[in-house]
């Protein structure tokens, strides 16, 4: 590839200017959109003083906080628990800056009829954007109690404090936060400063607190969505065709009919759905509708073996990500590479589920959605109805890792809903329908060429990414299953380029190392032949699996120490830092390991402007069989102001484990007519016996600085890491994950 | 058609059809919430309960195998208010993400070191093998059974319950 091949790029992202990068962006993001993952947000006309986080979108704060006579006291967010425990952090954010008791909290997550609407729970901006505003608010609250007292006591506000729930004068006297509260002195909008607590006065924040979710969890106390039980309540299955596109020809709908418990089947067009008084009732008549339902052929998939290939010669258009032309002395030595990841799946252990109930012409959906008031417009659309007749309601479901089935199963189970007025509906996704008919993550090509001077430093970096676009998110009726299969179909739309500071399918492909010349391009790819969308981190995975590949064969070209290679490019002190706590946690070191084992190294800041995560990893590469063990890892996180250190410390171990499983294991498998890695057998994952001895999570602590987020930083340094420490073990590099055993096996030549 | 079951220690009849997996019954019939869905085919291990003190996938198991058998879910090991010993250990070692998974885990380690009280690391990750978990909260998963196993030796020490 050279420059010449890039005829026409689109040029909305970074200019070159004098050497140095300017970045500049094709629209204003809302705090409330995640960047990357959300298209045609139209900028404001005149921008509004920036409110700290998700506060710019709801300024009022009894949109967040609300206190009653009694002092109970209500947060409202508008991100959801996928897991990650981002409402313990939200309550300890909050406790902190009101000054009372965690317990006293109640947290009200995403629900279109109560909390603001934060868009996304995604791209681990949930205690960046909702944590910001709930500090802000919090202190902001604090202080009208704090003026309130002190105007009934006509005594100087500075004179009172705030604790425990209560404001306290100097001689002792107190008033509780609830008869300080009257009728609207929470409404009001925020100021966009705040008197926030001095890190010394903290008591909760920093600190670990027990997630406030896991007690129910081990206990069977009902918390997930597929523990609802409504009075009346029916539960339901669907029927897909084989594959995409194939529309319903015919069904025996009167053997079902006759069956035990059966109360409806639901037709409409090619949507297909049996409806039963007990759950195991709609689960056989769902395969007795099956095994009678005759398909059209729909779209054919395409071939298997060349697809990844051929994803170079698909038809693409071209977004600069980054240009630069720093001049320096021409390069003396050349590293190349072309490197790949499959489609892979999110997985969760639980398939989608929801419920929905029509009543009085509202239609309620609870769904384990990642965008409750997204979901409720594309449910509306798709039902014709205006959004005010839906209400979506996050509940938990099992761990979400980005746009899986959750939206589509509410939709399942709103439509379902409309042919038993009165009845709320259960509907649960099965596991083959889960794995065959989630939104995969992309399948990604990157090219890589860099060019080292005389010195061993990088002076030139070339990088192209093939991708489709890793969102295709509702909004819109046509991201829904249900809605394209109805009579009138909704068309998912088209899925468009745009360069944009925390990227998508070119998230993370710009490195982050200071490299003179450099040029980075995404050839995106519009057309989607197997269905996609955000899988955690986006194409940050793929992006720093090959960047922090070739930046260890460039070190091993420079005969230099990958870590120390690593410093050498890099000026940002907390990049440094983490490099540094984690070679030092881990021992690195370039003495030689026993045969089979082997040590790597990776680095990347999320989205080149969230979290900083460094890791070290020692593998053993067992030579008859292949079989790759990773044994320990050594990571260090910088997600900024630390609010609970061990939820920290659980989604980055989280992370590692399930990147490493991603790498090592998986991949979708198809063949023309349909999905064919339908379940854990045909799409294997990590279990218990390759699960690491140890992985020790190092948190730099930086007091002051704005949250950075967590939850995907792991993502793209582990395949990186893995493939360094296979190449140190075996001198063999891998360029396509995943890395089975018979793949390492064969580059290994055993 | 009626089925008898004994579940956490209550025998009841359930007027289900004998060959409904176990794991319906106990969510659509009994209410209870431990055992979950995942894959309906024995390969993931959310649905684990204990029969007789082994661990079982009741997901697969048809409910007329397990008449005057004794089923054991987790709600049958304790409350929010009264954890038992492994449900404390995983909330000390705070050992769940999404949690999902965790019922199924904490299962078939409560048959594990039923049957084998000193179970060590090893013989945990062998017994755990079955059950997938997606989050990647192995580790803690792996510590939380060892504490359990700590805390169950010490009370039968003692002459607790384990």
């Amino acid at each position: 590839m050279t420059r010449s091949d890039v005829k026409n790029p689109t040029r909305r992202g970074v200019l070159a200017a004098g050497g140095s990068l300017v970045v500049s962006f094709a629209m204003l993001s809302q705090a409330f959109s995640q960047e990357g993952e959300v298209q045609g947000t139209a900028p404001p006309a005149q921008p509004k003083p920036k409110l700290p986080g998700s506060l710019s979108g709801d300024p009022f704060l009894d949109a967040w906080i609300r206190i009653d006579a009694g002092g109970e006291i209500s947060v409202f967010t508008g991100k959801a628990e996928l897991g990650q425990g981002v409402k313990t952090a939200l309550i300890q954010i909050a406790a902190e800056e009101l000054e009372v008791d965690p317990a006293s909290i109640r947290l009200i997550t995403a629900d279109t009829d109560r909390t603001p609407d934060e868009g996304y729970t995604a791209g681990s901006q949930s205690i960046q954007n909702s944590g910001t505003a709930i500090r802000h608010a919090a202190a902001q609250v604090r202080e009208i109690l704090l003026a309130q007292a002190a105007a009934r006591w006509q005594v100087p506000a500075d004179q009172l404090r705030a604790e425990n729930g209560r404001v306290i004068r100097a001689d002792g006297q107190a008033l509780d936060y609830g008869s300080l509260v009257s009728a609207e002195i929470l409404h009001v909008e925020a100021a966009p400063q705040s008197r926030l607590k001095p890190r010394d006065r903290f008591r909760i924040m920093g600190k670990p607190m027990p997630r406030v979710d896991i007690p129910a969890k081990v206990t069977g106390t009902p918390i997930y969505v597929q523990d609802m039980r409504l009075p009346g309540m029916v539960h339901a299955r669907v029927v897909r065709p084989p594959r995409p596109g194939a529309t319903l020809m015919d069904v025996d709908t009167a053997t079902v009919e006759r069956m035990p418990g059966i109360v409806t089947i639901v037709r409409n067009g090619s949507f297909l759905a049996v409806v039963a008084e007990r759950e195991f009732q709609a689960i056989r008549a769902m395969r007795v509708l099956a095994s009678s339902a005759r398909w059209s052929e729909g779209a054919r998939l395409p071939s298997p073996d060349s697809l990844i290939q051929s994803l170079k010669t698909m038809p693409s258009e071209q977004g600069v990500v980054a240009e630069k032309k720093g001049g320096g002395a021409p390069g003396s030595r050349t590293f190349q590479a072309t490197f790949t990841r499959p489609y892979q799946i999110h997985g969760s252990i639980g398939p989608s589920c929801a419920v929905a109930h029509l009543e009085n012409g509202t239609t309620t959906v609870w769904s384990h959605t990642q965008g409750a008031y997204p979901d409720r417009a594309a449910i509306s659309e798709m039902l014709g109805i205006p959004p005010e007749q839906v209400r979506v309601i996050h509940v938990e479901g099992s761990g979400c890792y980005g746009h899986n089935g959750a939206d589509d199963a509410a939709a399942d189970a709103a439509l379902i809903a409309q042919a038993v007025p009165g009845r709320p509906v259960r509907l649960q996704w099965m596991r083959e329908q889960e794995h065959a008919w989630e939104p995969y993550g992309p399948a990604m090509l990157t090219e890589v060429r860099a060019s080292l001077d005389q010195t061993g430093k990088i002076v030139e970096w070339n990088y192209d990414l093939w991708s489709n676009t890793h969102t295709t998110r509702p909004g819109p009726a046509g991201s829904l299953i249900a809605a394209r299969s109805l009579p009138t179909p909704f068309e998912a739309p088209p899925a468009k380029l745009s360069i944009t500071p925390s990227g998508n399918g070119d998230r993370n492909a710009v490195p982050l190392y200071a490299i003179p010349n450099m040029r980075v391009i995404w050839h995106f790819l519009p057309e989607m032949p197997l269905r996609v969308s955000a899988l955690r981190a986006l194409g940050a995975y793929a992006n720093v699996f090959a960047i922090e590949s070739a930046m260890d064969e460039l070190a091993l070209m420079a005969d230099a120490d990958p870590v120390e290679f690593r410093l050498r490019h890099l000026e940002d002190p907390r990049a440094r830092a983490v490099i540094e706590s984690a070679a030092e946690g881990f021992g690195w070191s370039r003495d030689p390991l026993p045969e089979g084992r082997g040590r790597g190294f990776a680095f990347a800041r999320y989205k080149n402007l969230a979290a900083y995560l460094a890791m070290a990893l020692e593998l053993t590469v067992e030579r008859e069989s292949g079989r790759t063990r990773i044994t320990r890892v050594t990571a260090a996180i910088d997600s900024g102001e630390v609010v609970n250190p061990d939820g920290i410390r659980n989604q980055t171990e989280g992370g590692i484990i399930q990147s490493a499983s991603w790498t090592l294991y998986e991949a979708v498998t198809f063949e023309e007519t349909g999905i064919t890695s339908i379940d854990w057998a045909s799409y294997p994952i990590m279990r218990f016996g390759a699960v690491p001895d140890k992985i020790d999570v190092r948190i730099m602590d930086r007091p002051g600085q704005p949250f950075l987020g967590t939850g995907e930083a792991a993502q793209g340094p582990t395949p990186a890491a893995i493939a360094n420490a296979i190449r140190n073990a075996t001198g063999k590099r891998l360029y396509d994950i995943p890395f089975r055993a018979e793949k390492v096996k064969a580059a290994i030549g055993v | 058609m009626a089925v008898t079951l004994t579940v956490n220690g209550k025998t009841q009849q359930v007027d289900a059809d004998p060959e409904t997996p176990l794991l319906y019954v106990l969510r659509d019939h009994l209410e209870l919430n431990g055992a979950k869905y995942g894959c309906g085919i024995g390969q993931c291990g959310a649905c684990t309960v204990m029969v007789d003190g082994e661990a079982v996938l009741s997901c697969v198991t048809p409910v007329l195998l397990l008449e005057g058998r004794r089923v054991t879910t987790i709600e049958g090991l304790g409350t929010r208010e009264r954890p038992g010993p492994i449900q404390q250990a995983f909330i000390d070692e705070q050992a769940a993400q999404c949690g999902y998974c965790i019922p199924g885990m904490m299962m078939r380690a409560q048959a594990l070191l039923q049957a084998n009280p000193s179970a060590d690391e090893a013989a945990i990750r062998a017994a755990l093998e079955p059950n997938l978990c997606r989050c990647g909260t192995h580790m803690r998963i792996i510590k939380a059974v060892m504490r359990a196993g700590e805390a169950m030796r010490q009370n039968s020490r003692g002459g607790g319950a384990i």
